[in-house]
């Protein structure tokens, strides 16, 4: 039997920059995210990385192409440009931008339901039976995407990976996925969703000939209703607010004062 | 986190030529990475021991201990009466655990009594740290009268020993005058005392969405009081130019306690009324008064910046054909441009942990270079950065370039220009330090030529060159395991000769302090230096602010 192949698509997310610091708005309903350096969600870029290793590992035989998506505005074509410049093939931008007053609340391009629903899409024009995202989004870490994905389109899923191996000339993979205990080992079949965690791989820095090449490669808009997708929003923030800051902390001398304190808290029991 | 080797130990006690072993322990000296949520690096300091210092002569300045009065202790219950006058403070200290105004004890004046190379060593029996001007005036005025010699202290980032004492002069501490005391966006001025550290500014300008006009590497721990002392350059002077330019007013204290206003607080930007007094003040390294207060102009934040790292294979010229390029092609754009040679990327690989080559094989030079980005035409094909650089690599073939995607990488980016002076710290038990500005049609020439005298003196030691190349501003390292001493003798004063013959300064933005002060006259002139000596009595007729720096003075005790 012929070994299938790959057509991976790459889910990648814009958010406000990992190193900007965020505050909240003063009526306490978003955080203020107006003229804030946005770039792509670094889990986002672990799963780039990951298509494009793949890709060089496996040989080009072996995986048919690389396509990167993103759901948002017009301005992740940014992003979509990085993921191109970092070795994705194609990119296909699913446009919120002209979406009805009603629905176009800040929580639309964040739902995860929204999103998913969105790349089972794109995964049934693509045919693609490799799907990765990155475990999580650094701006509402929610954490659900890939598993709803999987569940929609009704495939295994592996998430928090940081190991992804093929088995030779096989549509097995073996992952290793991080969990609270540890490493869980876990193997599974194409077509699968993956999701990424930070020790998966180290992105690349995108170099001015790569970028300069991406400039050449399509970015496709499509719009929601073009994929038979209405993205609703079935959340409405009713307030945020910054995290109690941290209480005093106390430094102990030695371990008597340690064990003081535990029975003080009533943490230890007199036994 | 360095580690001090049995050797490191050993050398450090050959080298003071005090016979006396190091008492076994490590202290941490001040932070000096740019760090935008890294672990920042402490890097311990060579310990130096509970040495018995000679009190009247000072082998590291080569002088006698002037005339000044002894401390006593009816003068250090005094001092901190006067130190102690009562005005609330923002933020308490981030050196030292206790916000005290008066330290005596020998464990907690060590970090103050030594400097962050590590070669200097003062006696100091009192630190005083008062937090408003009055009581900086008070303290002067008591000691004019006392003739006590007093050391100003910012940060203690200074890399020319000018910010300890040489013998038992009190040091006198900004750490605790630390607030930020106006903002003004609508004119774009910034009012701060001297001892808020340089990052605290820097956020809080950017958190308002201004640039502030002054950036180092030794940011988190350098204070703007010691910035202006100093003269700092840094990596902004290229777009902002020297503080002498932006600074708008300051408030100093004179050595009889006289508080002068000099402008700090105005919200004008142009004013040609009289002398400039302010301008006495800026680069006088602590010797005509104090510092306490100081407001600035800062410029509207670019929208956004844009960092790339550039690998050039090939020989200097091309570093300054990139350099004149980026001048031009880019222009007001143009916010940094720095660069370091295949032997700092080296000390990386070697050092740095966690390090990745930015590229797949090495290269002569590194450049850094960011731009800011205006208002740009929505879905703009390219920032003017990346259609420079593509001009660039067309017609540069051996050149590898790589694009920051997001601000995390930028600082990836910086850390590699940044973090140099710590990695050479590590590189070898001997360091040596230049900073030179030279002309660009020289500005290489001197490292290989240093490469050149080493090599020919058979001295197992590395030449690293760094620096702010758009300022001609070249920092030159030479590290190695031959005696300090031996490099010392080999390197100087030939390096510095060589500097003046080809037009050069011998200290481009670090200052003379301790370390350079044989230098000035050879730098300056007599007839200079004449001047500048009267303006000093001038003054400081007691002579009282931070003796035995700057100037060669080398009294004899009767």
């Amino acid at each position: 039997m012929s070994v299938p192949t790959l057509r991976i698509l790459v889910g990648v997310k814009r958010v406000v920059d990992y190193a900007v610091k965020v505050r909240v708005k003063p009526d306490h309903s978003a955080v203020e995210t107006a003229n804030l350096k946005t770039s792509m969600n670094p889990f986002c870029e672990l799963a780039v990385e990951a298509a494009v290793q793949l890709r060089e590992r496996l040989g080009a035989e072996r995986v048919a192409e690389v396509v990167a998506a993103s759901i948002g505005p017009a301005a992740n074509q940014e992003t979509l440009r990085t993921a191109l410049a970092m070795g994705a093939d194609r990119a296909v931008l699913v446009s919120t931008d002209n979406a009805s007053a009603a629905a176009n609340s800040p929580s639309l391009e964040s739902e995860p339901l929204g999103v998913a629903r969105a790349l089972a899409a794109m995964q049934s024009r693509l045919n693609a039976n490799l799907i990765i995202l990155g475990k999580q989004a650094i701006d509402d870490d929610a954490n659900q995407t890939g598993q709803l994905l999987a569940g929609i389109l009704n495939w295994s899923q592996a998430t928090f990976l940081s190991k992804i191996e093929f088995e030779e000339q096989s549509d097995w993979l073996q992952v290793d996925r991080e969990v609270d205990e540890g490493i869980e080992r876990l193997r599974l079949r194409l077509p699968c969703v993956l999701t990424c965690d930070l020790r998966l791989n180290q992105p690349r820095y995108v170099t001015l000939p790569n970028l300069m090449r991406a400039k050449t490669k399509p970015i496709e808009t499509r719009t929601p209703s073009e994929l038979g997708v209405t993205l609703n929003p079935h959340w409405m923030i009713t307030r945020v607010d910054e995290p109690p800051s941290r209480r005093q902390v106390t430094m102990l001398r030695n371990v008597d004062e340690l064990v003081a304190k535990l029975r003080q808290l009533g943490v230890l029991n007199r036994s | 986190m360095a580690t001090v080797s049995l050797r490191d130990l050993l050398f450090s006690s050959l080298l003071s030529k005090v016979f006396l072993p190091p008492r076994a322990g490590i202290y941490f000296g001040p932070i000096r990475s740019r760090s935008i949520g890294y672990r920042r690096n402490f890097f311990p300091l060579k310990s130096c021991g509970e040495r018995k210092l000679s009190t009247t002569h000072s082998s590291e300045a080569k002088c006698w201990r002037g005339d000044y009065a002894q401390l006593e202790k009816a003068d250090i219950e005094a001092l901190a009466k006067l130190a102690d006058v009562s005005k609330p403070t923002a933020l308490p200290s981030k050196r030292s655990e206790t916000s005290s105004v008066c330290i005596t004890s020998a464990d907690q004046l060590r970090s103050y009594n030594t400097d962050w190379t590590g070669q200097f060593h003062g006696n100091s029996q009192l630190c005083l740290r008062p937090s408003n001007a009055e009581a900086v005036a008070a303290i002067l005025s008591y000691c004019n009268q006392k003739k006590l010699a007093v050391t100003p202290q910012g940060g203690n980032t200074g890399l020319v020993g000018g910010s300890v004492p040489v013998f038992d002069e009190i040091i006198l501490s900004m750490s605790r005058m630390n607030r930020i005391l106006e903002m003004d966006e609508e004119h774009g001025i910034v009012t701060v005392e001297a001892g808020v550290p340089l990052s605290r500014v820097d956020s809080f300008c950017r958190e308002r969405g201004f640039s502030f006009p002054l950036d180092l590497g030794a940011k988190d721990s350098c204070q703007i009081g010691g910035n202006l002392a100093t003269n700092a350059g840094g990596s902004r002077y290229i777009r902002y130019g020297s503080l002498h330019g932006t600074v708008l007013g300051l408030e100093v204290v004179l050595a009889d306690g006289t508080v002068l206003d000099l402008g700090s607080g105005k919200r004008i930007r142009k004013d040609n009324t009289g002398y400039d007094l302010k301008h006495l003040f800026i680069g006088s390294e602590g010797t005509l008064g104090v510092i306490t207060k100081a407001t600035f102009a800062c410029y509207p934040a670019p929208l956004g910046t844009q960092a790339a790292f550039v690998g050039i294979t090939g020989d200097f010229a091309r570093v300054r054909h990139w350099l004149l390029d980026a001048r031009r092609d880019l222009a007001e754009h143009l916010r940094a441009f720095e660069v370091m040679d295949a032997e700092a990327m080296m000390l990386h690989r070697s050092y740095s942990r966690g390090f990745r080559d930015p590229f797949r094989e090495p290269h002569s030079f590194y450049i850094l270079i960011e731009t800011s980005t205006g208002i740009t035409a929505e879905r703009a094909a390219s920032t003017p950065l990346e259609t420079w650089l593509e001009k660039m690599i067309r017609s540069h073939e051996r050149s590898d370039v790589i694009i920051a995607q997001d601000l995390t990488q930028s600082a990836q980016f910086w850390q590699l220009r940044e973090s140099l002076p710590e990695m050479v710290r590590q590189s070898g038990p001997s360091v040596l330090k230049y900073d030179l500005s030279l002309p660009l049609t020289v500005f290489y020439d001197i490292v290989e030529v240093t490469r050149e005298r080493l090599r020919q003196e058979a001295l197992d030691a590395h030449v690293y060159a760094w620096g702010h190349v758009a300022d001609g501003n070249l920092h030159l390292n030479i590290s190695g395991t031959a005696p300090k001493a031996i490099l010392h003798a080999a390197l100087e004063p030939w390096l510095y000769e060589w500097t003046l013959q080809h037009g050069g300064s011998c200290s481009a933005e670090h200052g003379i302090g301790l370390l350079k002060s044989h230098l000035l006259a050879r730098s300056k002139g007599t007839v200079t230096l004449g001047i500048m000596e009267r303006l000093k009595a001038v003054m400081d007729p007691n002579g009282i602010l931070n003796p035995y720096k700057l100037f060669k003075t080398c009294s004899r005790a009767e």
